[in-house]
């Protein structure tokens, strides 16, 4: 009798442990997480504007209905990348996704203060590159880090009034992901 | 061999026991740091890099890409202010004023997160859209049939869900429930 209880006690602690590794597993096995949705259809490094969801199809669950959105893919190996984002007239935001889809980094058009969102995306080995003269004549440059060297730039657009939809989907159509050639180490003596 | 039954015994529990809790916190949602406001939920930690190993279980999960902070924040609502699970069949009433925010937008979803068909093509409201009281107070009526003023259809599902998403906004991590954060009421009005 004590031999069953003990041997259900140890089961259960077990059990803890397999829950806590599954969960932790979980998000390196998924296969149908945004990523791998968006995978198919949007090429690396270019941006891609999404449909609107409607009732009958939605690339990713819980989409706002009110916002035009676009993606790019990044793959930083090849180089920091350069994105440009024109300001729709509502709202327009930029939201950065680690490859497992963690949001690491958001910008909106007002904290950015222009009437273009640009920034560089780079690694934190490619910004450790980046002479540091050049980072000071470049003050206004905005450089975020990514923590993954893939991953997923969200671009969305808000079209406060159906009517205004255009708009806001020309403005996520306009915008730019470019991959910029490794800066020139300077050379050295 | 009563050591290889009670081996293989023990394991089938531990297998049991752990895989039924990941499928039960994840098939609900639970995850730590969770913002509970009048029924309200955000899990404003959800759209950073502080976001828990649940959290991030779930979004591979689900497939969706969270609200990044910074960006905004997700508030869902699955049911009344009286424990009631939202019914499409039903009329419910969502009156009041929202937290501070540039822009906010409520919509309906279904319960895998699609929205649901109907005659008007209406699946929500942005702040902008909305009908208001002379106070700034609005009443937008969730229900199957059409209504006057602000209606959102539900289509007649059964089970639905709210999301109010508030952008650009200083409710986040920091944010405690209170009077600063006002959320609108959720009332079931009537069913048939």
């Amino acid at each position: 009798m004590i031999r069953w209880l003990l041997l259900i006690l140890g089961g259960a602690l077990l059990g803890g442990i397999v829950h806590l590794a599954s969960v932790i597993i979980l998000p390196r096995t998924a296969t149908q997480d945004a990523y791998a949705r968006l995978a198919p259809i949007a090429p690396v490094n270019s941006v891609v504007a999404l449909p609107v969801p409607t009732p009958e199809k939605a690339v990713m669950p819980f989409m706002d209905p009110a916002f035009a959105s676009a993606i790019c893919l990044y793959d930083l190996s090849q180089g920091p990348l350069k994105l440009t984002v024109p300001v729709s007239p509502a709202y327009t935001s930029v939201s950065f996704y680690t490859r497992s889809n963690v949001a690491y980094y958001a910008i909106n058009d007002r904290a950015a203060g222009r009437r273009v969102i640009e920034l560089d995306l780079m690694t934190t080995a490619q910004h450790d590159q980046v002479p540091e003269d050049e980072e000071v004549t470049a003050a206004d440059r905005l450089i975020v880090e990514s923590p993954t060297p893939t991953g997923i730039i969200a671009i969305r657009a808000m079209a406060p009034e159906p009517g205004l939809m255009r708009v806001a989907q020309g403005t996520v159509a306009a915008s730019k992901c470019v991959t910029q050639a490794e800066p020139a180490r300077p050379q050295r003596k | 061999m009563r050591l290889l039954f009670g081996t293989l015994f023990g394991l089938a529990i531990a297998a049991a026991v752990g895989l039924g809790l990941t499928y039960y916190a994840l098939a609900h949602g639970t995850s730590f740091g969770g913002l509970a406001i009048e029924g309200w939920t955000a899990w404003p930690k959800t759209g950073t890099v502080d976001a828990d190993p649940y959290a991030r279980a779930s979004i591979s999960r689900t497939g969706r890409l969270p609200t990044a902070m910074g960006d905004g924040v997700s508030f869902s609502l699955k049911s009344d202010d009286d424990g009631k699970a939202l019914d499409g069949r039903c009329e419910v009433v969502v009156a009041g004023i929202t937290p501070v925010a540039r822009f906010w937008t409520l919509t309906l979803y279904n319960a895998d997160g699609g929205l649901v068909a109907n005659s008007t093509n209406r699946y929500g409201f942005t702040s902008q859209e909305i009908v208001r009281r002379s106070d700034g107070s609005f009443e937008i009526v969730v229900a199957p049939r059409a209504n006057s003023g602000n209606w959102l259809p539900t289509g007649g599902v059964d089970r639905y869900e709210l999301v109010l998403r508030l952008y650009d906004t200083a409710v986040g991590v920091a944010t405690k429930a209170g009077r600063e954060i006002p959320m609108p009421d959720v009332t079931t009005r009537s069913c048939p």
